[in-house]
């Protein structure tokens, strides 16, 4: 008991309820306003992995809102 | 007269959807408005018992929709009071019953006779759901302070701005005062910054509430009660009137039910 009090203090599980929340609904807000992203990713792949060699896992596409401009960003690194 | 027509939804299922549509309706109809509350959830019909209603059904939604019946014939009216009215759902047949030029065409009819249209819409997002989505003025989501429930909600919210562009506001159910001090459940202000859309009320966990469904009496009826007292706020928001939230306040025990309690643990 005594022990408890030398611990870190723990967060509350309500605390963590609202963290798991904003962290998956930040993804899932992305993906239903741009559902088309999942087969675009596997295109780009198909198409660019014709020319160059890379690695399909390391892909990222993702759609930003910057104020008012919504940017595509699609980040392909090249082995 | 040109009614307003309030949907309430939630996503999730059991989150109070029903209990908050008939204490809305029978709210405003106390205070004075004309009111017709519909049950759109087809195939699970619960707004009549929660009403107390259930011994007077006739005709339902679907016999009006498939003009079976005129729609004043499917008006079932309140005991206790002459401004509100329901129409039951149809217990035997399915969501597909419905379609949504038909529900648009209904609340068309409704907006002439009454000053509000409440829907109680089925939980999911399927067809049902959009069949009481279309002809909203105004959608109020109810969600209780859980993940499934407040991520459901997201769900539908992020639904309703990509298509319909509705006003929306938030109702926070069952929200336990003793477990938010605890740290064990979200607060209302934990669920406003998840969910960003405007709050109109939240409701604290009452345990009379089964007690008052239990007889078909919502809680708006006991203003005393923790719940009643929050649905009728709700009721005065919706009318326009700025009423402050309140204080979600523990139960306080005086020192001989505390022993009592004691003992009884």
């Amino acid at each position: 008991m005594f022990l408890d009090f030398f611990k870190k203090k723990k967060k509350s599980s309500a605390q963590r309820a609202k963290e798991r929340l904003q962290i998956i609904l930040a993804h899932e807000r992305a993906t239903n306003k741009a559902p088309f992203l999942d087969d675009l990713r596997k295109d780009l792949i198909k198409v660019v992995a014709k020319y160059v060699d890379i690695d399909p896992e390391s892909i990222d596409v993702t759609l930003q809102k910057d104020n008012s401009i919504e940017v595509l960003e699609i980040n392909i690194p090249i082995k | 007269m040109s009614g307003k027509v309030l949907t309430i939804t939630s996503g999730k299922g059991g989150v109070g959807k029903s209990t908050t549509t008939a204490n809305l309706a029978l709210g405003l109809a106390l205070a004075g408005k004309k009111v017709v509350a519909v049950d759109l959830d087809i195939g699970l019909r619960n707004l009549d018992m929660i009403l107390g209603l259930e011994n007077r059904i006739v005709y339902d939604v679907v016999n009006v929709v498939e003009k079976v019946c005129r729609i004043k014939q499917a008006l079932i009216k309140d005991k206790r009071t002459d401004n509100l009215f329901l129409i039951a759902a149809a217990q035997t047949r399915d969501k597909s019953a419905v379609k949504p030029e038909q529900v648009i065409e209904l609340t068309n009819e409704l907006r002439k006779d009454f000053d509000f249209i409440i829907l109680d819409s089925p939980a999911g997002i399927e067809g049902g759901f959009r069949n009481a989505m279309l002809p909203a003025d105004e959608v109020i989501i109810v969600t209780t302070p859980e993940i499934s429930s407040v991520r459901d909600a997201d769900r539908v919210i992020g639904i309703l701005e990509a298509n319909d562009k509705k006003e929306m506001s938030l109702i926070i159910n069952r929200v336990n005062p003793v477990l938010v001090r605890k740290g064990d459940m979200m607060s209302k202000d934990d669920v406003l910054q998840v969910l960003s859309i405007p709050l109109i009320g939240f409701v604290p966990e009452d345990e009379n509430i089964v007690s008052y469904t239990n007889i078909g009496e919502p809680s708006i009826l006991h203003p005393e009660s923790p719940s009643g007292k929050a649905y009728k706020n709700i009721t005065q928001r919706i009318l326009g009137k700025d009423v402050p939230f309140m204080e979600i306040v523990e139960k306080k025990k005086g020192i001989i039910e505390a022993i009592i309690s004691f003992f009884k643990e």
